[in-house]
């Protein structure tokens, strides 16, 4: 005749997992939605102002004008932290609502590969444009070029 | 999980209501703000390439569209401070009612300033 041991009820060895390896990334996701949004209030609407604002606003953008802009490291920067902070910000964004609206997990294992793929492709592609503009490319014609590529 | 949740959180009113807005908003402007990055990569293939696709953006219903934008993102970012207050001010959450009208009054005078002006571009007035 064997006895079955059972364990006294709430007294086994602390549980590993769930508890043990919490990390704080939720809040530091919650402070930084914060702290670049006071960023991006400044850099976003520096930026409706410059395009949609002065001058002529929405009909004097074209390459010219971008090159206009990018020629000044301002704007390069400028432009830079804005395409880094709002894909942050809204892909985090995006996390959120799919983490409130999607219950069933593959569906949000496939939304959150979808919007990290976004992410990935739009923050590369972006910074490469930046950094590898060319204001005057070679053979394009000289009144879609801003003035300073006189040859 | 069950399918529908048995009774809600959802208080209605004031603080609901600005958080869907605040919701639907970001959403907008982040779908936005991908096509936004790839029309602008287009600068690294053609003046012309760039130029043609930027042209869409003066037409009359592409101007509304963008009279839209400004308006999310205005809302978004007045009522995104609004939050911050609520969070980190001591007496927020008492004037959080407050608060919300305070942004929509300063939503209303940022657009009444805008609008004019860019729907005045786009529609090749004054």
């Amino acid at each position: 005749m064997t006895t079955t041991t059972i364990a006294a009820p709430r007294s086994g060895p602390p549980r590993r997992g769930r508890t043990a390896g919490r990390s704080n990334y939720e809040l530091y996701a919650w402070v930084f939605m914060r702290a670049s949004g006071v960023l991006l209030l400044v850099l976003i609407f520096g930026h409706l102002f410059m395009n949609l604002i002065a001058g002529d606003g929405i009909t004097a953008v074209d390459f010219g004008f971008v090159a206009g802009k990018w020629a000044s490291p301002l704007w390069q920067v400028w432009d830079l932290l804005m395409l880094w902070l709002a894909m942050i910000h809204g892909t985090n964004g995006i996390r959120t609502i799919i983490n409130d609206y999607a219950e069933r997990t593959g569906t949000r294992v496939v939304l959150k590969t979808a919007l990290y793929l976004a992410f990935t492709v739009t923050v590369v592609l972006g910074t490469l444009v930046i950094f590898t503009f060319d204001p005057c490319p070679a053979g394009a014609p000289a009144d879609l070029l801003p003035s300073f590529c006189t040859v | 999980m069950p399918e529908a949740p048995a009774g809600t959180l959802y208080r209605g009113r004031e603080g609901m209501w600005s958080w869907v807005a605040h919701r639907v908003t970001g959403f907008l402007i982040f779908f936005f703000l991908l096509v936004h990055v790839l029309d602008t990569a287009l600068v690294r293939v053609s003046p012309e390439a760039y130029n043609a696709v930027i042209g869409t953006y003066k037409n009359p219903i592409m101007g509304i569209g963008e009279a839209g934008l400004v308006a999310a993102i205005v809302l978004h970012a007045f009522n995104g401070i609004r939050v911050m207050l609520v969070d980190f001010w001591s007496k927020g959450t008492r004037y959080h009612r407050v608060m919300l009208w305070v942004v929509v009054g300063l939503f209303v005078v940022t657009m009444a300033f805008f609008l004019p002006r860019h729907l005045g571009n786009v529609f090749g007035g004054e």
